[in-house]
């Protein structure tokens, strides 16, 4: 608090340049969707008084005395004369220009819904709101579907959550954030994707590689941002409604509201279930959970664009439920029993957050962001027998400055964070309490040619009480030796501590003997894990008769100093203990996109993976890992500007064969059988309003038929459900609409 | 705290700094075609002592800088700028230079310099 409060004095003490402002934003209506004009020239008739809109469409300009007639100007849209008189802040929308000349065509291309840079020197994906609407359901987790760089596995064959993967590293290995608050970590780590309902998602943003300093020393592979809705920029009132034949219902909600002239507020709304026991294996237990989630979620935006300040505080609630296991497990009667195989989680979460930004005024480059947040998970949860509790409290805080030295080819970040979290764990009765608190300050430089180099060098110093004193060097560069590309670099480091049983939570559904090889570490008696990231990307824009497309060649490595392994080889048993030896990620990727007609695009990806690890029993790639995988995605989309038409979308995954851990279903040295996946989505859009959509994943039934091993003793030693390389369901098809107020 | 306070010490000059200067922002228009005349118009601006930012507009030729008063005046932009080989509204290219640039920057002259 006490540093708020300094951080707060020392800002107002500054000298704040009063002048008469006026502000707002440029935006442009496209299919339903809405995009910030960035570069529109804006001037007062007749003079040479005059600004260009930022990134955010958004401008600011001093009143003129000779004239009130503001003049708006962008290339391949309609020049606009607006009357301003009053204070209020403009939000103007620029329409295309229609009949003009030809060579402006180009510029009122549709905008893509994936986005991959060529200027920015780290490897980043802009994933927009479009692209998130090609999967329709339902969560964070899901979103990754039509996006070639995240792989999206099953992770058990109890709760079907989706894991994802980058760079052949699951999640713990990405930090993820949400509007770079470290959000899914610790007790979250496994289901936390599902917690961010897919409507509050206004962006993704996806770094492969070391990635940025600010936000800490976790990250390995990658990071990935989400930005969330905002209530100054999302509609009035939204309204999703979605159901499945699984038995899975989806209802969301949006409400954002004007306060007064400089805060809103939002309440967005998501409640799920799914009630439908089903049982199409016959195998005795559910394919699918029977789960019900609640989340509310309230915000608070303040803009005060003349003074330069925006500010967010939001307040998170979340109650999630699962049930699984046996169809006729009755939880009331049988639990901690051996009558019947059951299992349910229950959590609890509260999240709160505060951002304040402030812009210096004049100096754009220039400015302040902090950030706090405190979340507290309670989960309770009991597998067959097992139980596995968490309650993981945790607080995060960030002071940030932006500035340039001498100009704005050279830009700085600088800042420090702080961060506390207190893990309370009950692992079949045995207790395990653990306090991490880490103080650390960064730099961040940025230099920009503005031709053919970008680079962005940062370091940081970390102290903390279980990983120790450490510093965490990263770097990027971005070079352009010829039009339309971009070759990358990258390098930089990683540490964690390894939560072993948050992270394989799936464990619990084995009645594998839980084995941790302690060296007398700081984390469960283990060492924490330490990594470097090399990447090297380039990308080539081409045109091939006379239309566009792009391709992109990835090459990454993550070798690993330290790691904790997670060892399923030997039946019976799962062993944690510090690598001796090797233990590597490589992954290739090679991408294609390209839009061949009108309104059609398709995009192609072949991804190589060879995640090897020294096992006690010698070096071996990953289990369930594909070492090849393969991802087709077409897209039609001919909604016109006035929103009418047709979106269709369908997407192929092939994932290669995955290596088995030995067991009684498979035998010893055992790959499963590789398989290919189809989903198809298809979109009426009536009016930018109100649209509804059909749609099936996994169209040709793909499913693996004895998911769960030894089924009929769930409670003898060779009972495992953990070991899942398909879906278990099978095709699915759903429905749902979109309504909203604008 | 005792880093929160070392972190506010680190950062004072930036903000001391930033108080003694005087930066000014104007917009005027330069003539030029094309993306190579954009990168040399930028850095053009961004060699000149005092200038903090500096952006110009293909379409619109529009060029926006933002500089420190006390160490550069906006005639030496304009001349800076012109040298270069891009007239400006006080300043024109001298023909030498203007000749000498790329076949596809070669804009239209306005004024014809006798």
């Amino acid at each position: 608090m006490k540093t708020i409060l300094i951080f707060l004095l020392l800002l107002f003490t500054f000298p704040m340049l009063a002048q008469e402002q006026v502000e707002g934003q440029l935006l442009f209506q496209e299919n339903n969707e809405t995009y910030p004009l960035e570069g529109v020239n804006i001037y007062w008739l007749n003079s040479s008084k005059g600004t260009v809109s930022d990134q955010d469409g958004k401008f600011s300009l001093a009143r003129e005395i000779s004239t009130n007639q503001l003049v708006f100007k962008y290339l391949g849209f309609r020049t606009d004369t607006l009357t301003v008189d009053s204070d209020k802040k403009i939000i103007h929308f620029m329409k295309e220009a229609t009949g003009e000349s030809l060579d402006e065509v180009e510029l009122t291309q549709r905008r893509k819904a994936i986005q991959k840079s060529y200027f920015e020197a780290q490897n980043l994906i802009q994933v927009n709101s479009a692209e998130l609407l090609k999967a329709a359901c339902c969560n964070l987790s899901e979103s990754f579907e039509t996006n070639p760089s995240i792989d999206v596995n099953f992770s058990d064959a109890l709760t079907g959550t989706k894991q994802i993967r980058m760079l052949g590293l699951s999640s713990p290995y990405l930090l993820i954030t949400e509007e770079n608050i470290p959000s899914v970590r610790g007790a979250s780590q496994i289901y936390g994707l599902t917690y961010t309902p897919g409507t509050w998602i206004e962006s993704i943003q996806i770094t492969k590689g070391a990635g940025s300093v600010t936000n800490g020393f976790e990250s390995i592979a990658g990071q990935i941002n989400t930005e969330l809705q905002k209530p100054f920029s999302d509609a009035p009132l939204f309204v999703n409604l979605f159901s499945s034949i699984n038995g899975r219902q989806e209802a969301n909600l949006h409400w954002n509201t004007e306060v007064s002239d400089k805060w809103s507020t939002g309440l967005y709304v998501h409640g799920n279930q799914r009630t439908l026991s089903t049982d199409r294996n016959k195998d005795g237990f559910l394919d699918l959970p029977l789960t019900r989630q609640v989340n509310l979620f309230n915000r608070w935006q303040y803009t005060n664009a003349t003074k330069g300040w925006v500010s967010f505080a939001s307040f998170r609630f979340l109650d999630d439920q699962k049930q699984t296991g046996s169809i006729d497990f009755d939880q009331k009667t049988d639990r901690g029993l051996t009558k019947e195989w059951g299992s349910q989680i229950d959590t609890k979460r509260f999240d709160a957050s505060l951002k304040i930004g402030y812009v210096f005024p004049l100096l754009t480059y220039q400015s302040f962001g902090f950030q706090a947040a405190f979340n507290s998970h309670d989960q309770n949860a009991y597998y067959g027998l097992r139980q596995y509790d968490i309650k993981h409290d945790s607080f995060f805080g960030n002071l940030l400055f932006n500035s340039i030295l001498g100009n704005t080819k050279n830009k700085f970040k600088t800042g420090i964070n702080i961060a506390w979290d207190r893990y309370e764990e009950v692992v079949d009765g045995g207790l395990y309490q653990r306090t991490d608190q880490v103080v650390g300050a960064f730099f961040e430089y940025t230099y920009d040619s503005l031709e053919k180099w970008n680079i962005v060098a940062g370091i940081r110093i970390d102290r903390h009480n279980n990983l120790g004193t450490f510093l965490t060097p990263r770097f990027h560069a971005r070079y352009t030796p010829w039009e339309r590309s971009a070759l990358r670099f990258s390098f930089g480091q990683g540490r964690k501590a390894a939560n072993i049983f948050a992270e394989n939570q799936t464990l619990f559904a084995t009645n594998r003997t839980i084995q941790v090889q302690s060296n007398e570490g700081s984390i469960y008696g283990l060492r924490p894990e330490k990594a470097w990231n090399y990447g090297l990307s380039f990308r080539q824009g081409y045109t091939l008769f006379n239309k566009q497309g792009d391709l992109t060649l990835d090459y990454y490595r993550t070798q690993f100093q330290d790691q904790v392994v997670v060892d399923w080889e030997t039946a019976r048993y799962i062993r944690f203990y510090n690598l001796e030896g090797k233990s590597y990620a490589n992954s290739f990727q090679l991408e294609v996109d390209y839009a061949p007609f009108k309104h059609t695009s398709f995009r192609f990806a072949y991804k190589n993976y060879q995640v090897k690890t020294d096992y006690l029993d010698g070096l071996k790639q990953k289990p369930l890992q594909p070492e090849h995988r393969f991802f087709a995605n077409g897209e039609y989309n001919n909604v016109t500007p006035e929103g009418n038409g047709w979106r269709a979308d369908l997407t192929y995954h092939f994932v290669g064969e995955q290596r088995l851990p030995s067991n009684p279903r498979d035998g010893v040295n055992s790959n499963s059988n590789a398989y290919g996946l189809w989903n198809a989505q298809i979109t009426r859009v009536f009016s930018p309003r109100f649209e509804v959509y059909l749609g099936s994943e996994n169209l040709t039934n793909e499913k693996q038929l004895n998911p769960v091993i030894n089924v009929d003793q769930p409670f003898g030693r060779d009972f495992d459900a953990s070991l899942v390389y398909a879906p278990v369901f099978g095709s699915m098809v759903y429905a749902g609409l979109r309504f909203n107020l604008n | 705290m005792k880093k929160i306070i070392v972190f506010l010490f680190a950062i004072a000059p930036f903000l001391l700094m930033a108080q003694k200067k005087d930066l000014q922002k104007t917009i005027f228009e330069v003539d030029g075609v094309c993306g190579m005349c954009k990168a040399r118009i930028e850095k053009t601006a961004f060699g000149i002592k005092g200038v903090k930012t500096a952006t110009w507009d293909i379409p619109s030729h529009q060029f926006q800088v933002l500089y420190d008063a006390n160490k550069v005046s906006i005639e030496d932009i304009h001349a800076s700028i012109a040298n270069a080989g891009h007239d400006t509204p006080l300043a024109t290219a001298p023909d030498e230079v203007y000749e000498n640039l790329p076949m596809c920057c070669l804009y239209e002259r306005k004024k014809k310099v006798e």
